[in-house]
């Protein structure tokens, strides 16, 4: 055997991951959103769900989501994801419909749709990325921004006579009725990115099980936002976020 | 054979709204126009047709269920008032910019602000001028008659689909609640996903192996891009306005002075011509139809013969300023409006008439 014959990429243990196209990323270098995406990717991918998937990208740095995985998307207007995918849903009930929200989109402008499409119980899954900051439009405070935490808008750190506290939505959601799944998960590290995709399998799956809504958050990083080298990002994300934002499940019925 | 009811305007909307094959309604609670929803949920007709209703949490929400909806290809619509409708602008305008097409129903009231849940047609500019942000056009629709109000919806999405864009009809609360006698327009089936699937081959219904994925979005960073989208709903605006225009005129060949009017204003100023007519003045009576693409060549064409316009409407006078771009200094073009939800009578728009142009 020559060491062409070795070198097929059937054998190579790593691929890229299929769905994912080949444009090149926008997300800085570090960021979360890109190991999210690739974990998405290989979900639909594995359950066989390319044709049968489709996503709805917020309006926040993972805006063009679309452009990354290859399944049919539409973009929402910034905080309507769940909304746009409540009508899909619907209106096409076979599907597997997901939205892609940050933190801004989904616990800021679109609190009421957030709220009110897991209250119905719609059966999609939302996939919120909680950076703790609006990484999109230049490191503003989002409302999961730390106290203490320095953004361009909270010079001096986020004081909460000023700014309120560092809005815990996901267990808001865990409280409705309407939502049968809702985890807090994170891709710092390898065995972290293991459970997080479980995670997404699960919120995908239950999209079909016609038991709710299915909401996964993942501890994220914007080490562009936070000024940060990426390593520091992430060590800081494990010291801090994480005690704000506790990982693992909050609701699983 | 016909089926003949007596309803609100409204009801009509929900009926035919079932009957063309509608997918999809999202919408929220406002008055005047409340007794869409409320029939459509009475009517049940996800029971029937397949149809989905849905009362969202606002109208927010409702019109970006209508634009996730409409991204699928699917036939969906809502409806409000005045003040939900302001709130719906920013959606609109994505999905304008998206070119997606669906139906809107504004039954206007009152303005500004929260007003009066009396009838209007003060949100003139907001609809045909822009109302969200952007260059972008709707389609609209000014029924009259709540046989209108019925067929508009099978016209509003016909019109809609035919150039991927959004369609309006803009009802005042006169016509929402009123009722008439009307026709209902016959069945006709939901298409089935794949007759969407090849009606609307950019939906996104999930990939097929035979195509790329689609993707809806109204985003474009780089300025080349942007301007070249925009060029293209330019382009397109331009053949609706040459194609779509819509009016109905009224002794209008003989005229002397000519009332422009819409909806309910327009029955009002049927009601002056005829008085005027046996007064001895020779007045005409033009009603768009459409109020965007507007009448302007036609209202032009009038304009060589006629010694005077006057446009009626429920404000303090909009469509007026497209009437005066269409006489283009020609002739002179005078107003009478009423607005808070007043109602000009006949024997008033006589006065004004008289009036405006020094007639006794
Ligand atoms: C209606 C509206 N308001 C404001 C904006 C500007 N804007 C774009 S992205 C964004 C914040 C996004 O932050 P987040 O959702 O946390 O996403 P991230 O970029 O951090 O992933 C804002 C305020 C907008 N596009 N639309
Ligand atoms: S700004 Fe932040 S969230 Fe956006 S791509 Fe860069 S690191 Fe990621
Ligand atoms: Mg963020």
């Amino acid at each position: 055997m020559t060491k062409q014959d070795i070198l097929k990429p059937e054998n190579l243990v790593y691929q890229k991951t299929k769905l994912l196209t080949k444009n090149v990323m926008h997300y800085c270098p570090g960021c979360s959103h890109g190991v999210i995406h690739k974990l998405i990717a290989e979900v639909i991918d594995e359950m066989g769900i390319q044709n049968e998937t489709i996503g709805v990208a917020p309006v926040g740095c993972a805006v063009f989501a679309y452009n990354y995985i290859d399944i049919d998307w539409q973009q929402a207007a910034h905080g309507r994801a769940p909304a746009v995918a409540t009508a899909i849903k619907r209106l096409l009930p076979e599907k597997y419909v997901f939205t892609y929200q940050g933190d801004g989109d989904l616990a800021a402008i679109g609190t009421a749709e957030t709220i009110h499409a897991c209250n119905r119980g719609d059966n999609i899954a939302i996939f919120f990325i909680n950076n703790g900051i609006y990484g999109m439009t230049g490191g503003q405070m989002a409302p999961t921004t730390l106290e203490g935490m320095k953004t361009v808008t909270t010079p001096s750190g986020r004081n909460h006579e000023m700014n309120g506290y560092p809005l815990k939505i996901s267990d808001m959601l865990a409280l409705i009725d309407g939502t049968c799944y809702v985890t807090r998960q994170s891709v710092d590290k390898l065995p972290a990115v293991m459970k997080a995709k479980k995670a997404i399998r699960k919120a995908f799956e239950n999209c079909q099980l016609k038991k709710g809504t299915s909401v996964v958050e993942f501890v994220s990083t914007c080490n562009t936002g936070w000024g940060m080298s990426p390593h520091k990002a992430n060590l800081w994300m494990q010291e801090n976020m994480t005690a704000r934002y506790p990982l693992g499940d909050i609701k699983n019925i | 054979m016909e089926e003949i009811k007596l309803m609100k305007g409204n009801e009509a909307i929900a009926h035919a709204a079932i009957r063309c094959g509608t997918d999809g309604y999202f919408g929220y609670p406002i008055t005047p126009q409340s007794e869409v929803m409320e029939t459509l949920m009475d009517e049940a007709p996800w029971n029937t047709t397949g149809m989905v209703v849905l009362q969202a949490e606002s109208e927010v929400a409702a019109i970006n269920m209508v634009y996730g909806g409409a991204a699928c290809g699917k036939k969906v619509m809502t409806s409000s008032s005045s003040p939900g409708m302001s709130l719906k602008q920013e959606g609109v305008s994505y999905i304008a910019g998206a070119e997606l097409p669906c139906l809107l129903v504004n039954v206007m009231r009152g303005g500004p602000g929260l007003g009066t849940i009396q009838p209007s047609q003060a949100d003139y500019f907001q609809t045909v001028k822009g109302g969200g942000h952007g260059d972008y056009r709707l389609i609209t629709l000014a029924p009259s008659t709540v046989q209108e109000m019925a067929d508009f919806v099978d016209l509003g999405f016909e019109l809609a689909f035919r150039y991927n864009n959004p369609a309006m009809i803009l009802a005042d609360g006169i016509v929402g609640q009123m009722m008439e006698k009307v026709v209902l327009p016959p069945f006709k089936p939901r298409r089935t996903n794949d007759e969407v699937r090849k009606q609307c081959p950019w939906g996104t219904m999930g990939k097929t192996d035979d195509r790329e994925r689609n993707i809806i979005t109204s985003l474009a960073l780089e300025a080349d891009v942007m301007e070249a989208t925009n060029n293209r709903l330019q382009a397109k605006y331009r053949i609706i306005e040459e194609k779509e225009v819509l009016f109905e005129e009224q002794n209008c060949e003989d005229a002397d002075y000519v009332f422009v009017a819409f909806g309910s204003a327009a029955r009002l100023c049927g009601n002056a011509m005829d008085a005027l007519r046996e007064q001895g003045f020779k007045v005409g009576l033009l009603r768009p139809i459409t109020l965007w693409p507007f009448p302007t060549k036609r209202i032009a064409e009038l304009a060589q013969k006629a010694k005077g316009f006057m446009s009626v409407e429920l404000s303090a006078g909009q469509m007026v300023e497209d009437v005066r771009l269409a006489v283009n200094g020609k002739v002179p073009v005078t107003f009478h409006g009423r607005m808070g939800g007043n109602i000009p009578s006949a024997e008033e728009i006589i006065e004004k008439f008289k009036e405006n142009f020094n007639l006794k």
